[in-house]
C-alpha cells in the first residue's frame, strides 16, 4: 500500500469515519424507540482507527472484529442499510436477523466477522492468515481487539502461532482505555500493551488511534511486512471510547473531566480541519459530506424498517450447511 | 478384502483425502515428526513424508490456539483436520469449537461454512486416569450446530472419517483408545458412509442394545454368550450420535419391545438417556418394560485397576442388565 495516498482516498477516509459516527450516534434513539433489542455497543472515538485501519488493506484482506464492531464493517466497505436492517432483526440484514449487532459479517468483503466473545477473533484471524499463507493468495489479515482482549489467553495463542509461522496477520489493539468499566493500565500488566510482542519475537509499535493517517501509516508497514513473508506485527492504537460500555451504561467510573481532553482531540474534526487546512477539500465540501451521511444514515433506518421480518420457521435454517 | 487396523484405516483416509483435495491439511500436536513419524497412535504416520511440512503441521501445546486457527482456515477455503491428542483435551478447545465453529454459519445468516474436522479419542485404557480417560461425546452432542461420529471399526473410521473431511460442517469425529490397534476388514476399493445411518451389528429379536465403539465389542460377546442359550439379542451401532438415526433404532424396539443402551461415559445425562427418551416418544406403546443403562459411573475415572475396572461397564454388568430386562420373558 502506498505511502501517499489520493486525495480521493483522504475525502473517502473522512466519509467513512462519518459515516461511522452517524450511524453508531442512532443507536440510543433505535433502544428508545424499542427498534433494536439486545447488547450493542458503539465506537464513538474510535472512528480513525477502523477506518485508518481498513484504508491500508486490499478489498481482498481479511478482517475481524469485535462486539465494538459497527466501525469495522463500515471502514471495510460493509453496507449501512444492511447493517441497520441486521440490527433491527429484519430480513434484509446480514445476518437475516440471526446475529444482530454483535455478529454482522460480510464474507464477500473480506469482513469475518464481529465477535461476541472477548478475543473470539484471535483464533479466527490467525487461521485466515494461515488459510492464505497455505493458498498462497497473498491475503493479509487484521484482527481487531481491545485492550480486555488482550489479557485473553487467546492472544497469547494466536501471537506465538503466528510468531513461529511467520504468519501475514496484523494484531490491532484499540485501545480505548476499558474493558466494560475496567481500566486498561489496572488491568493489564507490564504497562505497554506493545511490548508484549517481544516475548513472540516481532515487533510492536504503539500509534496515536485520535489520527486516522498515523494509524493508516503504521498498518500499511504491518501489510508490507506480512507481504513480505516477514510475519505478524502487533499495533496498540490509543483511543478513547466517548460513550459507554453500552447505551444503558451509567458511567460512573469516569468523570467528565477525564474525557474532556479527549473530546478535545476528536479524531473526526482534527482530520476535517487537516484537509481543509491542506487544501484537499473545502469547508463546504466537508459539510456537504457530513450532510451526505446522515441522509444515507436515515435512508439505512428507512430501509430497514421496510425490510420483512423473518418467518420464524427460519429459526430452524442454517444450523448445518 | 484386506484387513488392516483401526488406525491404519484412519491414515489411509487422511492419504485418499489429502491426495483427492489439496485444501485438507492437518495440524496437531506431535502429529508430523513424533515416534514412528505421526501421531500418539500413529494415525498420521507418515503423512509428512508424502504431503509435506506446511499440509502436515506440528503444533504448539495450546488446543483453544490449534481449533480457533482451524476454524479461520475452514472459512476461508480450507479443510483442516486438527488433531486433539485426548478428548480430555477439548475442554481447552470450547470457546472457539462451541462458541465459534458450531455458531458461525447460523449466526452469520448462512454466508459461512466451517468445514472442520476435530479428532480425538475417548475411553479409558489401561491407567491413564482421570484427565486422559473421559468420554466427553455427550457434551458435543449438546452443542447444535456440530456433528458427532463415533467409528466402531476399521472400515466405519475411513469411511466416516472421509465423509467428514468432505462435510462442509464441523464434525467432532471421536476415536476410541482400544481400538487403535485393532483389526477388521477394509474394504479395497474407495468408500464413503452417510452420517445418520447407523449399523445393525447383530439380528436378534429378545432385546436391543445399542452401544459403539469398545462397548460395542463388549455387547456382542455377551451377545454370542447369550445365544448359546436361546437369547437372541439385536445390536445396533449407531455410527453417529449427530446425526441420530433414531429410525432404526425404533424398528429395532418394535420388534423386540426391549432396549438397553450402554455407553463408556458418564452415565448423568449421557447420551443414553436421550436415546432413551427418543425411543419413549416414538415408540413407548412397544416398550414391555423400561429402557435400561449400563454406562460409566458417575465419578472421575481413576487410576488404579481394581478402581478402573468398576467404574467402566464390563461384560459382567452388560449380562446381568439384559437378564434383568429379560426376566418373565421365558428368553
Amino acid at each position: 500500500m502506498a505511502v501517499s495516498i489520493s486525495t480521493d482516498a483522504k475525502v473517502e477516509m473522512l466519509r467513512r469515519m462519518m459515516l461511522i459516527r452517524a450511524f453508531d450516534s442512532m443507536l440510543p434513539d433505535l433502544y428508545t424507540r424499542r427498534l433494536i433489542r439486545g447488547s450493542s455497543h458503539a465506537a464513538i472515538g474510535q472512528e480513525a482507527v477502523a477506518v485508518g485501519a481498513c484504508a491500508a488493506l486490499a478489498p481482498t484482506d481479511y478482517i475481524t472484529s469485535t462486539h465494538r464492531g459497527h466501525g469495522h464493517t463500515i471502514a471495510k466497505g460493509g453496507d449501512v442499510n444492511r447493517m441497520m436492517a441486521e440490527l433491527l432483526g429484519r430480513e434484509d440484514g446480514y445476518c437475516r436477523g440471526k446475529g444482530g449487532s454483535m455478529h454482522i459479517a460480510d464474507f464477500s468483503i473480506g469482513m469475518l466477522g464481529a465477535n461476541g466473545i472477548v478475543g473470539g477473533g484471535f483464533g479466527i484471524a490467525t487461521g485466515a492468515a494461515l488459510s492464505a499463507q497455505l493458498r498462497g493468495s497473498g491475503q493479509v489479515t487484521l484482527c481487531f481487539f481491545g485492550d480486555g482482549a488482550i489479557n485473553q489467553g487467546s492472544f497469547h495463542g494466536a501471537a506465538n502461532l503466528a510468531g513461529i509461522w511467520k504468519l501475514p496477520l496484523i494484531l490491532l489493539c484499540e485501545n480505548n482505555q476499558f474493558a466494560m468499566s475496567a481500566r486498561a493500565e489496572k488491568m493489564v500488566a507490564g504497562g505497554d500493551l506493545a511490548m508484549r510482542s517481544a516475548g513472540y519475537g516481532f515487533p510492536g509499535v504503539n500509534v496515536d488511534g485520535m489520527d486516522v493517517e498515523a494509524v493508516r501509516l503504521a498498518v500499511a508497514d504491518a501489510r508490507s511486512r506480512a507481504l513480505a513473508g516477514a510475519g505478524p506485527t502487533l499495533i496498540v492504537a490509543t483511543c478513547y471510547r466517548y460513550q459507554g460500555h453500552f447505551s444503558g451504561d451509567t458511567q460512573k467510573y469516569r468523570t467528565k473531566e477525564e474525557v474532556a481532553p479527549w473530546l478535545e482531540r476528536d479524531p473526526i474534526p482534527a482530520f476535517r480541519h487537516r484537509l481543509i487546512e491542506s487544501a484537499t477539500l473545502s469547508a463546504a465540501e466537508a459539510d456537504a459530506l457530513e450532510e451526505e451521511v446522515q441522509t444515507a444514515i436515515a435512508e439505512a433506518l428507512v430501509f430497514a424498517e421496510a425490510s420483512p421480518w423473518p418467518e420464524p420457521h427460519e429459526a430452524w435454517e442454517d444450523v448445518h450447511a | 478384502m484386506p484387513e488392516m487396523t483401526y488406525s491404519e484405516a484412519l491414515n489411509l483416509a487422511l492419504r485418499e483425502e489429502m491426495r483427492r483435495d489439496p485444501t485438507v491439511f492437518v495440524m496437531g500436536e506431535d502429529v508430523a515428526v513424533w515416534g514412528d513419524r505421526g501421531g500418539v497412535f500413529g494415525v498420521t504416520r507418515g503423512l509428512v513424508e508424502e504431503f509435506g511440512a506446511a499440509r502436515v503441521r506440528d503444533t504448539p501445546i495450546n488446543e483453544e490456539a490449534i481449533a480457533g486457527a482451524a476454524v479461520g482456515a475452514a472459512l476461508t477455503g480450507m479443510r483442516p483436520v486438527v488433531e486433539i491428542m485426548y478428548s480430555d483435551f477439548l475442554t481447552l478447545t470450547m470457546e472457539p469449537l462451541v462458541n465459534q465453529a458450531a455458531k458461525l454459519r447460523y449466526m452469520f445468516g448462512g454466508q459461512a461454512t466451517v468445514p472442520l474436522v476435530v479428532r480425538t479419542n475417548l475411553g479409558a485404557s489401561g491407567g491413564k486416569a482421570a484427565q486422559h480417560s473421559q468420554s466427553l461425546e455427550t457434551w458435543m452432542m449438546h452443542v447444535p450446530g456440530l456433528k458427532v461420529v463415533l467409528p466402531s471399526t476399521p472400515a466405519d473410521a475411513r469411511a466416516l472419517l472421509k465423509t467428514a473431511i468432505r462435510d462442509e460442517d464441523p464434525v467432532i469425529f471421536f476415536e476410541h483408545k482400544l481400538l487403535y490397534f485393532q483389526k477388521g476388514e477394509v474394504p479395497e476399493a474407495e468408500n464413503l458412509l452417510e452420517f445418520g445411518m447407523a449399523a445393525v451389528r447383530r439380528e436378534g429379536r429378545h432385546a436391543t442394545v445399542v452401544a459403539a465403539q469398545a462397548m460395542l465389542n463388549l455387547v456382542l460377546e455377551v451377545a454370542e454368550r447369550l445365544a448359546l442359550e436361546g437369547i437372541e439379542i439385536e445390536v445396533i451401532d449407531p455410527r453417529t450420535l449427530v446425526p441420530l438415526d433414531i429410525e432404526t433404532i425404533v424398528t429395532s424396539v418394535r420388534k423386540t419391545n426391549r432396549l438397553l443402551v450402554c455407553h463408556e461415559a458418564t452415565e448423568r445425562a449421557g447420551w443414553a438417556a436421550e436415546v432413551a427418551m427418543q425411543v419413549s416418544e416414538l415408540a413407548f406403546d412397544d416398550l414391555d418394560a423400561p429402557v435400561a443403562r449400563v454406562c460409566g459411573a458417575n465419578v472421575p475415572v481413576p487410576y488404579s485397576t481394581p478402581m478402573e475396572e468398576v467404574v467402566i461397564p464390563d461384560q459382567g454388568r452388560i449380562e446381568r442388565a439384559l437378564r434383568l430386562l429379560l426376566r418373565g420373558t421365558g428368553a
